[in-house]
């Protein structure tokens, strides 16, 4: 009686974007717009930090002041420690907190979580259960409803033992997973729920630059159908690497005032590592950004100030890393940079102007950079995650556990995708002209719908379907002196893009389609003048097709089936 | 996913010479595809997957969607509220609205003080349809009985008002459960006979949500629960709704106070009866709680127990101290024992040095005899025998038992030669002179 009242009915669910640096929790409120929801704090972006003095329990942003003067008893991110064994980790980050240390298979911090004098052994699974209640009861406080279960967002590369670590350690917290998705999945997801969004077919990279790490995604978005096509990781690359160089910079201005190296003592460096943070991301906001730090080493206060041009100039090079990374998902994907339709930029470090600037030129002018400092409607880069995460748990939430286990299953997931373009070849005179209908790499079974207009006098019209597949064309303006550029261009983005303004006019690329292979031809008879034919394509799983034609609003159709091809 | 696409080229017109069966004509394949793996996320995936798990095409799950979803809006308009009118609801006098059942007039019997006021709204919507006099009127009823009607309208109008309705919650028989009696609890059931009983006392608490009585596999900690939240019922069961009818005229005012005063005290009483009858109730389930036996025999075995296995370690403890006090005592006998062993061999030992020490002398004694006390050829003189026999035995006096038996073996060897047995007592008169036990001077005739 009771477990039929307590099931699904009563099951309350947010979406959580679990990050190694900072975690968000968000949920779609009564409208219908996903939201992030803040903790007590008011942050939306909680550092995925634990810390404990005398027994007592800080989370979030107070956990992280305590990394200047409790360190050992902090523990930071520990998200990408879970479910992996102690020789598989890179402790790095960790180095100025809790430091991991192997337990049986896992990975433990010892802190002093209790009153008690000497230190315990947490895992990592434990730390997460904790950092998730956190998580959750924050939730509950703000909802005034008891949360009880979430979708949380995972990185691509998260293997099966990382999944079920977070789903027992999810568990433990109280919270049944829904489903996990990827985060580069749901931050396309935070997009395409926007209520001025239309389904069309496209190709997103998602850039995820997050504090400790980043990723970058290729995802084919077809008919609201997502496809990763490739991903890239840099585990060195994000946030941190660019607070280096905010704290280099201040400890070289300070060692010349002062001859003593902040960065040598544990606690300025700390205190460095905090306030840079800090003043990084005031430089995302405002051109000038100020740094003040009461005693940073030997006593001495210090305060100081950096405008926005001297950081980029300092950050040249590991920006070139980050667009580096973006060209080498495209370059992984098969594609061209003109392929792409969307730049998705998520992530904390996306909030960085310069970043996407220079992706901006990396990227025709067709391509939509979503990031604030290019596009005005773009959704904060730090809460796409988590409302990609809230949007698919009210999509599932009433579904019963079976259920979703059963829509996420391989048998289910695993499609055939089209190999090739299939669409309408147009003939008039000399010129070969091809429109997409369905685009390459869309999920089978799959179905499309258009309408072309008849040709002004009306009369008989003839429908040609084909394969097609989409070529660059390079056109040079004129022949230059300089040395030629090989076809793709892809290789010299890493290493010159201040030199860029200059060869912009090099060269024109272009996608051309050309018909591969013919498939099928109609002809629909007697159109009237100035009136509109449609035409569906249906595609089986099997490669069959069935084609229909007709005219809008006429009554007989012309139909027609392509065999599968025999394997 | 109909969404359709209009593409601005113009088709162009059928060639010349161009001809097919039914104007279709097929020429070639798609190629392969690749596998990939689907994103499980956003609507569109989901539809995807409903229309694989259940094989559907593209216009059959459109279909099958569309339906479910016109079915689920007529099914809240038309679930409930559809209940028989028996002629005698129908003929009841407006005015004897107080001993209605307003439930039943909504024809919500089957809720009751579940309804919903949405449910309300909607079951006085679908009466007055059908009962409003104007109905009447057209379908040429010339009645003017509008009674029915009234009912409608009052019971709405209390059940809609939360304090109004409480009220009548409150002394509601029809939504009353008898409690079951002991003869049908024996029977077994108990579980099932007493569930609806609180189910239905628990619509009078303040707390929300009520314990469940649960089953013969509930913790011992809900069962706790569950009749502590029983005994500290909170119940806002009141009675006004039976107050007799307070004369609304001017003219007794002494009468009204006499009334409200009367019904102040039925209110009372009724309420003190009520929690004493709900005390009862608990009681009776309580007794008739098998749960509550097995706890107690449970936590009787468990005091049992562990008095036992107090017991077994109070003579635990006993039997290690005797066998530690055993342990001593023979400890201190074996001691004893082996020091009087100790002292006996010692003695043997002593008497034994002694016997040997006197062989010795004998010796001693003999060798000096042996050679004629050094008379060279006749008698010594008594003197000379004397200043001997002095000096043996200031030598014995001297020396200790090992250097005796020494002395005495070296002597043996000398025999009956007179001047090595000399040689002998003087080398060790000498040697007793330098150790310092013998004075100078002091042996008289071995110097």
């Amino acid at each position: 009686m009771s477990s039929e009242t307590n099931g699904t009915a009563e099951r309350f669910a947010i979406g959580i974007s679990f990050g190694n640096s900072s975690s968000s929790i968000a949920r779609l409120n009564a409208e219908g717009k996903a939201e992030v929801i803040a903790n007590e704090e008011g942050d939306r972006q909680i550092p995925s930090v634990l810390s404990y003095i005398d027994g007592e329990e800080y989370h979030g942003t107070q956990a992280k002041a305590q990394l200047i003067r409790n360190s050992k008893n902090t523990v930071a991110y520990f998200r990408d420690y879970l479910g992996k064994d102690f020789k598989s980790i890179d402790p790095t980050p960790c180095h100025n907190s809790a430091h991991p240390q192997q337990s049986d298979s896992t990975v433990a911090f010892s802190i002093n979580d209790t009153t008690a004098e000497t230190p315990n052994t947490v895992t990592v699974s434990e730390i997460t259960t904790r950092h998730l209640r956190r998580l959750k009861q924050s939730a509950s406080d703000f909802l005034g409803k008891q949360v009880t279960a979430a979708v949380i967002t995972v990185p691509t590369d998260f293997k099966d033992a990382q999944r079920e670590a977070l789903i027992a350690s999810a568990n433990a917290a109280g919270l049944e997973v829904l489903q996990l998705i990827h985060e580069p999945v749901a931050a396309v997801l935070a997009y395409d729920a926007r209520p001025e969004a239309v389904v069309t077919d496209k190709l997103v990279v998602v850039a995820d630059l997050g504090g400790t790490r980043s990723d970058a995604a290729v995802v084919a978005c077809r008919g609201g159908m997502y496809t990763i096509l490739a991903t890239a990781h840099d585990y060195e690359l994000g946030g941190a690497t660019l607070d280096k160089i905010v704290i280099d910079h201040f400890a070289k201005e300070f060692m010349k005032k002062h001859k003593t190296d902040p960065r040598e003592n544990a606690r300025g460096l700390a205190k460095l590592k905090l306030e840079g943070e800090a003043t990084r991301k005031a430089l995302s906001l405002g051109t000038n950004a100020t740094l003040s730090i009461e005693s940073l080493a030997d006593g001495i206060d210090y305060g100081s100030t950096v405008n926005r041009t001297r950081y980029e100039l300092l950050s040249g090079k590991v920006f070139a890393q980050f667009t580096g990374l973006i060209d080498q998902v495209v370059k992984k994907a098969g594609l061209d940079v003109l392929d792409i339709d969307e730049v998705i930029f998520a992530g904390g470090t996306s909030h960085t102007p310069k970043i996407a600037q220079l992706a901006r030129n990396i990227f025709p002018e067709t391509t939509k950079i979503l990031a604030p400092s290019t596009f005005v409607g773009a959704i904060n880069p730090s809460e796409l995650a988590p409302r990609g995460a809230a949007i698919q748990a009210s999509l599932i939430q009433e579904f019963e556990k079976e259920d979703i286990e059963q829509s996420i299953h391989p048998m289910v997931t695993a499609t055939p995708h089209l190999q090739n373009a299939i669409g309408v070849e147009f003939t008039s005179g000399e010129t070969v002209d091809f429109k997409s209908l369905l685009n390459a790499e869309t999920a089978l079974p799959a179905r499309r719908l258009a309408q072309f207009p008849a040709p002004k006098e009306g009369g008989d019209v003839f429908i040609r379907v084909c394969e097609g597949v989409r070529e660059i064309k390079v056109t040079k303006p004129e022949p230059k002196p300089k040395e030629e550029k090989p076809a793709k261009d892809d290789d010299e983005d890493d290493s010159d893009f201040d030199s860029d303004e200059d060869e912009e006019e090099e060269e024109t690329r272009e996608i051309v389609w050309k018909t591969e292979k013919p498939i099928a031809e109609l002809a629909v008879k007697g159109v009237k003048a100035g009136s509109k034919v449609e035409l569906m394509i249906h595609v089986n799983a099997d490669l069959g097709l069935q084609i229909t034609a007709k005219e809008v609003g006429g009554q007989s159709a012309v139909r027609g089936a392509v065999e599968a091809p025999k394997a | 996913m109909a969404t359709v696409q209009t593409i601005n080229v113009t088709l162009p017109s059928l060639p010349a010479g161009w001809s097919a069966e039914k104007d279709f004509k097929a020429v070639g394949t798609v190629s392969a595809p690749t596998q990939r793996n689907l994103e499980p996320v956003g609507p569109h995936f989901l539809a995807h997957a409903r229309r694989k798990r259940h094989h559907r095409t593209f216009s059959e799950d459109e279909r099958i969607q569309a339906q479910q979803n016109v079915k689920s809006t007529e099914d809240d308009e038309d679930d409930d509220i559809s209940e028989e009118e028996d002629a005698m609801l129908l003929a009841r006098e407006a005015k004897d609205w107080k001993s209605q059942d307003h439930y039943q007039v909504l024809g919500l019997t089957k809720y009751r003080w579940r309804a919903t006021p949405e449910q309300i709204k909607r079951a006085h919507r679908k009466k007055v349809l059908r009962h409003h006099p104007d109905k009447k009127a057209a379908l040429g009823d010339r009645d003017e009985n509008d009674n029915f009607f009234k009912c409608i309208q009052k019971a709405t109008e209390l059940l809609l008002d939360p304090v109004k309705r409480r009220q009548f919650d409150s002394v509601d028989e029809a939504a009353e459960v008898e409690p079951p009696t002991k003869k049908q609890v024996a029977k077994g059931n108990f579980f099932k006979l007493w569930r609806p009983v609180f189910v239905a006392e628990g619509r009078f608490s303040k707390i929300q949500p009520v314990p469940e009585i649960g089953d013969e596999n509930s913790t011992q900690e809900e069962v706790e629960n569950f009749y502590n939240f029983w005994y500290d019922f909170d119940s806002w069961r009141t009675f006004e709704y039976l107050d007799e009818d307070v004369p609304d005229d001017n003219e007794n005012r002494d009468q009204k106070r006499h009334m409200e005063k009367k019904n102040a005290n039925a209110r009372r009483k009724r309420k003190t009866e009520d929690t004493a009858r709900l005390r009862h109730l608990v009681d009776d389930c309580a007794a008739g709680d098998d749960r509550i036996k097995k706890f107690r025999k449970a936590a009787r075995a468990d005091k049992d127990k562990k008095r036992l296995e107090k017991e077994a370690e109070i003579k635990r403890l006993a039997e290690e101290k005797e066998k530690a006090r055993l342990a001593e005592e023979q400890a201190k006998k074996d001691a004893e024992e082996a020091a009087k062993a100790e002292r006996e061999n010692k003695k043997k030992a002593k008497e034994a040095a002694k016997n040997a020490a006197k062989k010795n002398k004998r010796v001693l004694k003999g060798s000096v005899k042996d050679v004629n006390y050094f008379g060279e050829g006749g008698e010594p003189s008594a003197a000379q025998v004397d200043s001997v026999l002095g000096d043996i035995d200031l030598v014995i006096s001297k020396i200790d038992a090992e250097e005796l038996a020494g002395l005495a073996e070296r002597l043996t060897a000398a025999g009956k030669d007179a001047a090595a047995v000399k040689t002998v007592y003087v080398e060790e008169v000498k040697r007793l002179v330098g150790a310092g036990k013998v004075n100078e001077g002091e042996a008289k005739f071995f110097v």
